[in-house]
């Protein structure tokens, strides 16, 4: 297990453009972590946690989007992020998957043991290649990890746990919206990332296929034991299916509440109805 | 299935019974005197015109030598507008360089260039290529260049999130969102490369379709003044037709082209 830290405040000066963004990208695929930071040997003990921020500040200009946010998140932790839109939720997510850079602060991200060192993100979005089969756009998951008949039985292999076997060699254009969420979800899945994010990838579906597909989630993620950050703007949903709740709000953890629940949770119980309410009057300033 | 089948031949049917009808229109009005020999041939007339140009072995060889010319400088254009379109589509600094220019060349009809191409080439090859390439790089550089912008940029990134390289993401992603519009262009370009052949083969030639109608009008044979034209129809909508096919070969996926 190694872990490289990432301290931002050198890199202040780097314009924020999109090729900065683009190279960002580059520079995170995988294999080619964080290329151009050195491997720090004051090991900090994170070990137990799969991702820490310290400090971490995102500015768009003059606008603060996230103000020295420090979280710890232990590995196989299933963390929902709550917050109005705007709130810097999303910005959050992108500085985890590397898409974004903090403006100052250090992102820890624990690689895990070998093959599983990848941080996956599904959006809001299906993000299927329209021009490839089912099993062939699960397969762009696996991307530099795996090729030909391992990639294709792989995810096969995933899209039978998403339930989908029968879809593989089907167009994305005949599928639902929802069975189109669940190849995206088989497409992040399928290199058995060690970070799931989700950037609200339920927020587009109907209310029956989006309880559907939250059991589909809590299921697998159970199963593959991966670290779950889901963004969303559903309360409901961020207490039926995470550990612990994040509230956001101006750019600040406002709220970091654990939600010590049984699984499976039964929609509508009077316990996450308490949690649900203690979040909202958070997020719309409570009683007080 | 009998019954697509039997569909698909009675809207193909339907598409020709038009046609039919003013070939046998317009043969009883020969027959009849009521459109004098000098101005129209008969269908008959061109039948047999067709037939002995065909025994004579040179209609074959015109067209021969006219698709040869039309194909070849398809080619030669085509790849350059390719090749310029993906580059610009692709880098913004080559786009910078070389899109103001390309545009400002569009706006001049390629057509227009054709006494400076015979001063220049005077009535050979060359002259018929030239034209015919320059007349086709443009569909195909304006729709390559519009098909790689107008990809996705959701699906880019998501190809960069799982790590592809620039090589897998053109050939993953990019290509595949701006085909349909390189067959846009590509259709278009068809369109041109017979239009521009005709011009510039009535004009400047010693051979090939567009000079065997020159060649006959010289001598008042309005029967293969008329083939001529319809045989130029006929290769146009070959190619259409074949480029038809290579778009629902390529796009299967593309819900426009699903027939279930």
């Amino acid at each position: 297990m190694s872990v490289i830290a990432l301290d931002q405040k050198a890199k202040v000066a780097r314009p924020v453009k999109e090729t900065a963004e683009a190279r960002a990208l580059r520079e995170t695929s995988p294999g080619q972590w964080f290329p151009y930071a050195a491997p720090q040997t004051q090991e900090r003990d994170t070990r137990e946690n799969a991702f820490s921020f310290r400090g971490i500040s995102r500015k768009f200009g003059d606008k603060t989007v996230l103000d020295n946010i420090d979280l710890d998140v232990p590995a196989g932790q299933f963390i929902a992020v709550i917050g109005k839109s705007g709130c810097g939720k999303s910005t959050l997510l992108r500085l985890l998957t590397g898409l974004d850079k903090p403006t100052s602060g250090t992102l820890t991200v624990n690689k895990g043991t070998e093959g599983e060192n990848r941080t996956r993100i599904m959006f809001q979005e299906p993000r299927l290649l329209p021009w490839a089969k089912i099993a062939k756009n699960v397969e762009v998951g696996l991307t530099g990890i795996a090729k030909g008949k391992e990639a294709r039985e792989k995810s096969l292999a995933i899209l039978d746990e998403v339930g989908l076997a029968d879809r593989a060699e089907e167009w994305p254009s005949v599928l639902s919206g929802g069975q189109r969420q669940r190849v995206a979800l088989a497409r992040a899945l399928v290199a058995h990332p060690y970070i799931l994010a989700l950037d609200e990838p339920l927020g587009a579906l109907d209310a029956l296929t989006r309880i559907e597909m939250q059991h589909l989630l809590e299921s697998i993620w159970q199963q593959q034991a991966f670290t779950a950050v889901l963004v969303t703007h559903d309360v409901a949903e961020a207490v039926a299916l995470a550990d612990r709740v994040i509230v956001i709000d101006h750019g600040r953890i406002a709220l970091d509440l654990d939600i010590p629940l049984e699984r499976p949770r039964r929609h509508g119980s009077p316990e996450l109805a308490r949690l649900e309410g203690k979040i909202l009057d958070t997020l719309f300033g409570g009683t007080d | 299935m009998m019954k697509s089948t039997g569909q698909s031949i009675l809207r193909n049917g339907t598409g020709w019974l038009l046609p039919a009808l003013i070939v046998l229109a317009w043969e009883i009005a020969a027959r009849t005197g009521l459109i004098s020999p000098n101005v129209m041939a008969a269908p008959s007339a061109v039948a047999e015109a067709f037939w002995r140009l065909l025994l004579s072995g040179e209609l074959i060889r015109n067209i021969g030598v006219s698709t040869a010319r039309a194909l070849s400088g398809f080619v030669i254009g085509g790849s350059i507008g390719l090749i310029f379109g993906l580059a610009n589509g692709l880098s913004g600094l080559s786009r910078n360089l070389t899109d103001t220019t390309l545009q400002m060349v569009r706006n001049i009809p390629h057509l227009a260039l054709i006494p400076l191409v015979i001063l220049w080439f005077g009535i050979d090859e060359e002259a018929k290529l030239f034209l015919v390439a320059l007349g086709v790089f443009f569909p195909i550089y304006v729709n390559t260049l519009l098909g790689i912008q107008s990809v996705d940029p959701q699906l880019v990134e998501m190809g960069r999130v799982y790590g592809m390289s620039r090589t897998t993401l053109f050939f993953r992603v990019i290509l595949p969102g701006a085909l349909p519009a390189i067959f846009v262009g590509l259709r278009y370009a068809l369109g041109i490369m017979w239009l521009t052949l005709i011009v510039a083969e009535t004009i400047a030639a010693s051979s090939g379709l567009g000079y065997m109608a020159m060649q006959a009008r010289e001598f008042l044979l309005i029967d293969v003044v008329v083939l001529s034209i319809l045989i130029y129809a006929l290769l146009g909508k070959l190619a259409d037709s074949f480029a038809r096919l290579l778009e629902r070969l390529t796009l299967q996926w593309h819900p426009a082209f699903q027939t279930a």
